[in-house]
């Protein structure tokens, strides 16, 4: 079985948000971690590995540096890794972004792709499907548990108070939640042996069947108006009451403030 | 020269970092508390691979450099000193004298399985009457037809009971010396389970409490002729040799102490509030807080010089002592200095920093005292 990853290097968001005057995220003053979701998608397929066999191969769109998540996934037991980097791509939003990732596993042989849910810096979830459909292949998405019968994968996807249970024929495409599993830790031989490896780099040139239209800033089609950190709102204010008073006081906020 | 850490040690950094973090850290108090061996840490360490770092890889080991080893130990004791000398014992004091001076055979039979953590290894030296005066053993073995018999006891043992494997030194025999006699000293590999091979009692210590710390007691313990560890008559030498190694475990041990004693104390001080301010705003503070992390600057280059020293040097003994000689005095000046910074909640076993300052003690004593360290270092100035 051949299992495709496709990882996110996104910004450790324990240290605090910064941004680039324009709005964007200066990505080169936080520290960047493997996304939370892409990483439960990860061990996910190195279970499968452990269990079944596979070679799982780890993608990632992005700046050279990128090349850092690709070390990690090695180190944790990923057999390949592959880098598509190029300044024709940058600035791409989900569409652009799938649309690229999708031309580079058209590259590749594969029964399964895995993917994370959603990234923690643009929390879109839509890479995982759209990739799915560029491929016309089915997408299971939330998934918290996964089996292989056969050709087939059974998937628990999440929903609200429940679960669904999914059989689809592969090849197809799953997207993880980090709630899927305890994604295991690098080994220090297996960093040792990451740090030696040879990372594949694709350029532009590499991926077929791509209309250049469709990528990097020029191919996408959202705007961004503003982004900003979360405002932490203030301490709110604490009155001393007695019952009566206080319904009394509530009843004149809410209609100073137009809810009621 | 380059102080910078390359790729591969900023990413087993930050492996040991999360790990001890996710894995050690919540365990380190009740592993004081109770004194009890933390089996399951040790376990889990064991399938990450970190009992056997620089150990090559044919021999089942992650073949790692001295510096990544080291690196483990020192990021353990920021969170926790018994875990930390777990895997200094192991490696430093087992695994690396059975590289160093075993047979193919020994290796091939002993290695993995030490690597892999299915087995833990010790070091036996140290007698009631024999500390720092190592050629003062009376642990006797004496050829048998194809065994080594052992006679005599070994106290204050790191992973005493724990272990599977043990290098133990004892007395082969009385040799002439320049006309002086003396006792010829060798080296063994001794397997727990051995018929006549005991444990005596559990030692009660002031820090690194969860490790295993046990008399070995030989009544008549029969191992293999095949058991012998290099040369018969050697076992002084290897003994000296595997503590040079051993005592970089142990500057990281104490570094790390250092290091997670500065970290909660500058933690403390940006919190806790005296006269209206943060203490950390006093000028006392700030200055105890810059003269702490010089001092752990110092002995963090010491150490990690002393580790790259071992992957690159045939005599590293003067690196060696210098790093745990000033690794282990910064530890205990840093740990009672974080202690003094927290005033009475230091005092309060809640805090880390009381096991800290407790931990520490031990670093300027065992591998080799910090009086025999200078000891090392002086004899080296005026040879």
């Amino acid at each position: 079985m051949k299992i495709v990853v496709c990882i996110k290097q996104v910004p450790d968001t324990k240290g605090g948000v910064q941004f680039n005057p324009d709005g964007t995220l200066n990505r080169a003053a936080m520290l960047a971690i493997m996304n939370p979701d892409d990483k439960a998608g990860l061990e996910a397929a190195l279970r499968l590995k452990d269990q079944y066999g596979a070679e799982v191969t780890v993608v990632t769109m992005g700046l050279p540096k990128a090349a850092d998540v690709l070390r990690e996934a090695l180190a944790m037991g990923a057999d390949k890794a592959i880098l598509v980097t190029d300044r024709v791509l940058g600035g791409a939003d989900t569409w652009a972004t799938s649309q690229t990732i999708a031309a580079a596993i058209r590259n590749l042989d594969y029964d399964l792709i895995i993917t994370g849910r959603q990234a923690i810096d643009g929390d879109t979830a839509q890479v995982g499907p759209q990739i799915s459909e560029h491929l016309h292949i089915p997408v299971i998405s939330y998934a918290q548990d996964i089996k292989i019968d056969g050709d087939y994968v059974i998937v628990q996807r999440q929903f609200e108070d429940r679960y669904h249970v999914l059989k689809a024929k592969m090849p197809c495409l799953i997207t993880a939640l980090s709630e899927l599993n305890e994604p295991r830790y690098m080994t220090p031989g297996g960093i040792w042996e990451a740090c030696d490896a040879e990372i594949t780099t694709w350029g532009r040139a590499d991926l077929k069947d791509l209309d250049d239209a469709n990528i990097g800033l020029k191919g996408s089609p959202t705007k961004i108006a503003k982004a900003s950190d979360k405002v932490r709102k203030g301490a709110g204010e604490k009155v001393a009451l007695d019952p009566d008073e206080a319904v009394a006081y509530l009843m004149g906020k809410f209609d100073e403030k137009h809810i009621i | 020269m380059d102080f910078a850490l390359d790729k591969k040690h900023e990413m087993v950094r930050t492996l040991y970092r999360d790990f001890a973090e996710n894995e050690v850290k919540p365990l380190a108090q009740e592993v004081d508390e109770t004194e009890e061996f933390p089996k399951a840490t040790v376990e889990k360490m064991a399938k990450y691979g970190f009992l056997g770092i620089p150990v090559p890889k044919e021999y089942g080991g992650q073949g790692c450099d001295p510096l990544a080893y080291v690196m483990c130990v020192e990021e353990l004791a920021k969170v926790c000193g018994t875990t930390a000398v777990i895997v200094s014992a192991h490696t430093s004091l087992c695994i690396d004298p059975i590289l160093t001076y075993g047979t193919e055979e020994q290796k091939q039979k002993y290695v993995p399985k030490l690597a892999s953590g299915e087995w833990l290894g010790a070091f036996g030296l140290t007698e009631p009457g024999a500390g720092t005066d190592a050629q003062g053993q009376q642990t006797k073995a004496v050829l048998d037809g194809d065994e080594w018999v052992l006679n005599g006891s070994k106290c204050f043992i790191t992973n005493g009971k724990q272990a599977n494997v043990y290098i133990i030194i004892a007395v082969t025999g009385i040799i002439e010396k320049r006309g002086r006699k003396q006792k010829e000293i060798s080296a063994f590999i001794v397997e727990k389970g051995t018929p006549g091979f005991t444990f005596g009692t559990k030692e009660k210590k002031m820090g690194i409490r969860g490790s295993s710390t046990y008399e070995l007691i030989f009544t008549d313990c029969r191992i293999p002729k095949d058991n012998l560890l290099g040369q018969k008559g050697k076992g002084f030498n290897i003994a000296m040799h595997t503590l040079d190694g051993g005592r970089i475990g142990i500057a990281a041990q104490a570094l790390g102490l250092a290091e997670g004693a500065l970290e909660r104390t500058i933690a403390y001080v940006k919190e806790r509030k005296q006269f209206g301010r943060a203490i950390g705003q006093f000028q006392n503070t700030q200055f105890q807080l810059a003269d702490m992390a010089t001092k752990v600057e110092a002995a963090k280059n010491l150490v990690y010089k002393a580790a790259m020293a071992k992957a690159t040097q045939k005599v590293y003994s003067v690196e060696a002592a210098m790093a745990k000689l000033y690794a282990a005095e910064v530890a205990m000046e840093v740990t009672t200095k974080a202690v003094q910074l927290h005033g009475g909640y230091g005092y309060i076993r809640e805090y880390d920093v009381e096991r800290m300052m407790r931990d520490a003690k031990i670093t300027e004593i065992y591998e080799g005292t910090s009086e025999v360290q200078r000891m090392v270092i002086s004899g080296s100035l005026l040879r």
